[in-house]
């Protein structure tokens, strides 16, 4: 495990935030941190960077402890934060550059790895321009490229396509992409769940400041139950029926009957030729598959149980 | 990790720190309308002083003579301002979390501004000495004197830059450090800058005898026109070693505290 973190708590002033979470990351893969907002994926972020510490629980990275041994971890990661941090006024190359000469490359050495940066994240053209000019897309890039001028073994990335659009967000995905199959560890928090569901081996769902539930994505899913008909009817007469007929629990919207599927076209017709036979008169069927989005929301709307896949 | 050398000692804490300044001076130098305005607005003041205000106030010399020295000393109060406005950028911007989960020592991003600060104000100080004696100015000093009052100004805005950073340090926002920098420019004018200071009110005199910027004007002057400054020259060193040491200390405590998680 290349992360390990223990039991961490944070507090400020009266309000906690962190209360117990746990996480551990293999080397070489994604970790999605998913929540609502105020969930506490932030503060994690940054006491594994090093920039907050813990109040009680302990983290290593790469087996070095973030308090104790902070330079040491800060020679193994990177960061990228929400707010995108670089110079407005410098060019794209010169922002690589300092970065490079930070970590003590020789000035010749800097140059060449911010033109490796520029061409990889497809910056060559606009390289020598202020940042000031450049696009949303093109700063979280060149704001990525920045993170990897030292090379980390775990990069960490604070909402990386929040704001931008869909197609931003997809040459985004594929470098993130890119880095994993150079095996680099990742770990990066979002609200979206297809992004969690694109990039992520692992998904954490973090919820009032603890682990609510964590698993692979197909995983958690199917915590959610499988497929499922939505049955509409045009009485509730006519629901409570069917709902005797299948044996279902009625759901919340009393004019629909949610029943368990296999997903094939065979249950459907049997399911269709029961209500017929009964002579219940359904109105609309439609097939449900469960999303990350059923997840989530079963899961950050009920209760603060912890639920370990 | 073969590309990325090994981190920390004191090699390093001078490279960052050329890193870091030659960062700042790029950016200082690009800031066009801030780089104009620390230029032009100390030779308004001037003007204004000289051509309008000047005629009026009575100093028993030529008053450009007078008021060089106060107006080197408002400009640099005006430099300082810019510092502490781009520290707070720093701060509160992603920038000083991506320096600081690097293996290096971050408070050198403080050391580039401080000293871009001081190039600033080099400049702008040649530019007003420039435009001072194509106005009328006319100093009478011996090289040495020159260098006495270069190396005082020198303290001088080194420790009003330090106090600078250290106020861009604690502001939360940008627009905060910009209003907490105000006394900075306040200061001089409740100073023997631009007039005596014996024809103020009797507690304001108080205030302007015993404030660092009137013995720091008094022996920037005396030197510059070749009068005697007798003891004020050591008043205006102590003056400006403490505050330097004060401000130094000042922001680096609040750096530390600020980015210790």
């Amino acid at each position: 495990m290349i992360v390990e973190a223990t039991g961490l708590h944070k507090a400020f002033g009266s309000t906690k935030v962190l209360d117990g979470l746990d996480l551990h990351v293999a080397e070489g893969t994604v970790l999605a941190l998913l929540g609502p907002n105020g969930a506490g994926k932030t503060t994690t972020i940054r006491i594994l960077t090093t920039l907050l510490r813990p109040d009680v629980g302990t983290v290593r990275i790469a087996g070095y402890d973030v308090v104790r041994e902070a330079t040491k971890v800060r020679g193994v990661i990177s960061m990228t934060g929400q707010s995108v941090a670089l110079d407005d006024q410098q060019t794209g190359r010169e922002n690589l550059v300092m970065i490079g000469r930070l970590m003590h490359l020789g000035r010749p050495a800097a140059r060449r790895r911010a033109t490796d940066l520029l061409e990889r994240f497809d910056l060559v053209d606009a390289m020598d321009r202020r940042v000031k000019t450049y696009s949303g897309g093109m700063r979280r890039r060149l704001d990525l490229a920045m993170s990897l001028v030292s090379q980390p073994r775990v990069i960490f990335l604070d909402e990386p396509t929040t704001g931008l659009d869909p197609s931003s967000r997809t040459t985004m995905w594929d470098a993130i992409k890119d880095l994993v199959s150079s095996g680099t560890t990742i770990v990066l928090t979002t609200q979206y769940l297809e992004e969690a569901d694109r990039l992520a081996d692992r998904i954490v769902l973090i919820n009032g400041g603890r682990v609510a539930a964590s698993g692979t994505t197909d995983a958690l899913k199917s915590q959610v139950g499988g497929d499922r008909l939505d049955l509409r009817f045009a009485v509730e007469a006519d629901v409570a029926r069917a709902a005797a007929l299948f044996d279902a629990p009625r759901g919340t919207d009393p004019l629909v009957l949610g029943i368990p599927s296999d997903g094939s076209a065979e249950h459907l017709h049997r399911v269709l030729d029961d209500l017929r036979l009964a002579g219940v008169p359904v109105v609309k069927v439609s097939s449900h598959r469960p999303t990350l989005d059923d997840v989530f929301l079963s899961l950050t709307t009920t209760d603060r149980t912890s639920v370990q896949i | 990790m073969a590309t990325t050398a090994v981190h920390g000692g004191a090699r390093n804490a001078v490279s960052d720190s050329l890193t870091m300044i030659g960062r700042s001076i790029r950016l200082s130098r690009r800031n066009v309308d801030t780089l104009v305005m620390s230029i032009v607005l100390p030779l308004l003041m001037m003007s204004l002083f000289v051509y309008v205000f000047g005629g009026a106030i009575n100093t028993g010399t030529q008053y450009i003579n007078y008021v060089v020295p106060g107006i080197i000393l408002l400009c640099t109060g005006y430099g300082a301002a810019s510092t502490a406005m781009s520290v707070a950028d720093d701060m509160t911007s992603g920038m000083i979390d991506r320096l600081r989960t690097l293996p290096i020592r971050s408070s050198a991003v403080l050391t580039g501004h401080v000293t871009a600060s001081v190039a600033r104000n080099l400049l702008s100080t040649t530019v007003v000495i420039g435009a001072a004696i194509a106005m009328g100015f006319r100093p009478d000093a011996a090289v040495t004197d020159w260098v006495q009052a270069a190396g005082l100004l020198l303290l001088y805005v080194l420790a009003l830059s330090w106090l600078a950073a250290g106020l861009g340090v604690i502001a939360k926002s940008v627009e905060s450090a910009s209003t907490l920098s105000f006394l900075m420019l306040f200061l001089p004018y409740l100073s023997s800058a631009f007039v005596p200071t014996n024809t103020m009110p009797s507690f304001l005199h108080a205030v302007s005898e015993n404030q660092p910027i009137t013995p720091v004007i008094e022996t920037v002057r005396g030197l510059l026109t070749g009068t005697p400054i007798g003891t004020t020259g050591w008043i205006a060193l102590a003056w400006c070693v403490g505050l330097l040491t004060c401000s130094f200390i000042f922001a680096a405590r609040l750096f530390r505290r600020r980015t210790h998680g």
